[in-house]
Formats: structure tokens, sequence, C-alpha cells
């Protein structure tokens, strides 16, 4: 039982969630993708708010057992995972850190901001421009609208050849 | 009907589309052209599968007799399946699965965009969600329908081929009955046929683009929403079920 005195803060927790990786993209942790919403004790009990990417991701059951587990590992003993889904996760939430620890794992981040013109509008304009994670080179091809999970798209570095994924901006 | 039981109807509709849709995308997996195009289809039937999960939990909720997703998903008949009659269409060939699939998304955003606005705060929700998703797709199946439509004699005429052949069943999503009428009268869903003229633009300006000739509006083959089906929507439920009807329950 964590008595309100002996408690960690809610600093310390947060610090502590830095290090759960995200279980389809280990290179970053939950809090670098934005996908914890909330930290927050409820009286007792500590409560993390926690948001899917796609409303399909099977990474989210995943991601909120690892929680679970990491701050069990820490001594919480009473905590509650809640899924949150407004409002709807955007790459913007990734952190500066995070898109960073991306491209250094050959995932080139989100391009452009999220709050984008609409679809109708978008449907007339040009692909945008992707640089390569490797070569920093901005002459590449997009092969597929998805890679590996729902969040990416595959790209070909058309200077270098190295085929890589994209974060897609949502 | 009360407004309670047409709520439940709606979040069906809803559910149901993305249910049987995503059903038919994920039987191209490992038979899809290329492998980059398996993995899209794929991901993109996961998405609907997904969203599928926030309907029909909540229609679930509101019907209040203990029903979840699952138990919608894997426990109903064909006639209490509220889908278009569109989304249950047989696959084809690729062009026909795109050409269904961009008669859908361009319809399915343009509801999911209204519904951000719906009064029931739920729904307002998942639709958010969903048309990030969404959006995604409708970029994606527009780009197949200008490439096969504006590609080699052979990927044209397939897709001319098509979009003949599914425009009979988009009708459906534009016409009206109780269940809309009590939607819109309680400020939670549009009228469907509010999103007809958008809808055509869209399939207007990429049928020129793709160099196809749009079919005229016409007679449109109806019944999904109200639970009559054609043949195809059977054998998809004799697949999808099969586990829970035969080993009722089954869990892992």
């Amino acid at each position: 039982m964590t008595s309100s005195l002996t408690r960690p803060g809610l600093e310390q927790i947060r610090t502590w969630l830095e290090e759960v990786p995200d279980p389809e993209v280990p290179a970053v942790s939950v809090m670098d993708l934005g996908i914890v919403r909330d930290v927050q004790w409820a009286g007792d009990e500590l409560v993390v708010a926690i948001t899917p990417t796609y409303s399909g991701c099977p990474a989210t059951s995943v991601i909120a057992f690892d929680i679970e587990a990491a701050l069990r590992a820490r001594g919480l003993d009473r905590l509650r995972v809640e899924r949150r889904l407004s409002p709807p996760w955007t790459t913007d939430w990734i952190s500066e850190d995070g898109r960073r620890k991306l491209e250094a794992y050959g995932i080139a981040p989100p391009a452009e901001n999220a709050g984008g013109p609409s679809v109708f509008d978008r449907l007339l304009r040009k692909p945008l421009t992707i640089a390569c994670p490797r070569c920093k080179s901005e002459n590449t091809s997009r092969i597929s609208e998805f890679g590996s999970t729902p969040c990416k798209a595959q790209y070909r570095c058309d200077a270098c050849l190295e085929p890589f994924d994209y974060f897609k901006c949502i | 009907m009360s407004g309670q039981e047409a709520l439940f109807e709606y979040l069906l509709r809803l559910g149901d589309n993305t249910l049987i849709l995503g059903h038919r995308l994920s039987e191209w997996c490992g038979h899809s052209p290329a492998l980059e195009e398996d993995l899209a289809l794929s991901n993109v039937a996961l998405d609907l599968i997904g969203q599928t999960q926030l309907w029909l939990n909540l229609a679930g909720e509101i019907e209040g007799k203990g029903r979840d997703a699952d138990k919608l998903a894997y426990l109903r008949d064909g006639r209490d399946f509220r889908n278009v009659l569109l989304v249950e269409q047989p696959n084809g060939d690729f062009a026909a699965t795109m050409a269904r699939q961009f008669y859908f998304d361009a319809w399915h955003y343009l509801l999911l965009r209204e519904l951000t606005g719906s009064k029931e705060a739920r729904i307002a929700e998942i639709a958010a969600k969903g048309l990030k998703e969404v959006t995604y797709h409708l970029e994606r199946s527009q780009e197949w329908v200008l490439r096969l439509g504006d590609g080699t004699e052979e990927s044209h005429r397939r897709m001319q081929t098509a979009i003949d052949d599914l425009w009979m069943y988009t009708g459906e999503m534009f016409e009206s009955d109780a269940v809309d009428e009590a939607m819109v009268r309680d400020g939670i869903g549009p009228d469907p046929s509010s999103l007809h003229e958008p809808w055509l633009g869209l399939m207007r300006s990429t049928a020129e683009e793709a160099t196809l000739t749009l079919p005229q509006p016409g007679w449109a083959q109806r019944g999904g929403k109200r639970g009559i089906h054609s043949e195809h929507l059977g054998y998809i439920l004799a697949d999808l079920q099969f586990l829970q009807r035969a080993y009722p329950n089954a869990t892992w």
C-alpha cells in the first residue's frame, strides 16, 4: 500500500515511463510518441491515460501491459491504465527527442504539421518530399502508402538506394 | 422506434460497414499482386476492424443487453446485419477492389466529417479518430483509380468495368429512412442525401482525370441497411463466424 507520504511524485513516474519502449518501434518510448496523455493520482491509486495511435493498432493493449509491468516493478501496486480516445492522437505529439530517435533508427519522422488542409484540397496536391534518414537526400520515392505497421509508409532513397520506413503524418 | 432503438440501429450500420469491408479486404492477405499492396490492404482492413470495435462496443452499450463488439460481430445472423450492399460485394480483381474502396472511402470520409459534430459525444470522438485514418484510405484509393484508369489499355478496361459494375450499389449510401430521420432530428447524424453532391463532385473530377466515364445516377440496388442482403453476405459470415459457431465462447 502506497501512502501519500511515500508515494513517488508524478515527475518521477514520467521519468520511469520514458524508459518504456514502444513495442513496435522500440527506439522510442511511449512518452516520446505522445501515447501517454495523462498521469494522475486518484487518491492512492495511480491513473495513467493512454491513447491509441490508430483505432486498430494491436500494440495498444501491449503498451498498457508494458506500462503496468514497468510501474509495478517500481513498487507501485495500485494503478490503472485507462484508454482515452479524445482528442485523437496526432504525430504532432511526437517529441523533438522522439523525432531524432526515429531518424537515428532509420525511420523518417513525420514531415509536416498534421493540422493541414482538408483531404479534398490535399487530393489535388503533389506528394510530400521525404528526406532519406540515412544520407539525407530528398531524392526519394514512395513504394507503398503503408509499411510494416499502420503508422508507417514505405519509401526508397533514389540516391543511396536504401529502403526505409516513413512515420506518416496524421 | 424509440430514440435509443434508432441509435442502436445507426451504430450497427456504422460498425457493420467497417466490419464487412474490413473482412473483405483481409481476404486479400497473401494474395495481392505485390507485397506492398498486400501490406496496404491488410493495414486498411486493420483500421476498419479497429473502428468496428469502437462502433459495435458502443452499440452494445446503448442496447444494454450485455452484448459487446465480439458478440455482435460473431453471433448475429445475416438478416441482423446492417451494412450497405456495396461493402459485401466480392473482391473481384484489384481494380474492382479499389473501385469499391474509392466509392466507399469518399462516402465514409464525408459521413465521418459530419459525425465529428454529432451531439452524441461518444460518436463525435470515434468519428474524429476514424476520420484521420479514412482520409488516408481515400487518398490511396483515389490514387489507384487514377493510376489504373489512366494507365494501360488493359488497366483502363478493368477499372472502367469495375466502376460500371459497382455503380448500382452506391445509391443506397445516400438514401434516408426512419433511422436516419431520427438521427437528424436528434442532432446525431447528417441527412445521407446531403452527402451526395460532394461525393458526386469528387467522383466526377476523379473520373475525368482518370479518363473514365462515370455512369449516370440511376436505379439503385438497396436493402442492406434493413438487413436484406445479397447472397455474398452469408458466405462472408460462414467464414467470419465459423470459430465462434463451432466452438462457442472460445477465447485465447
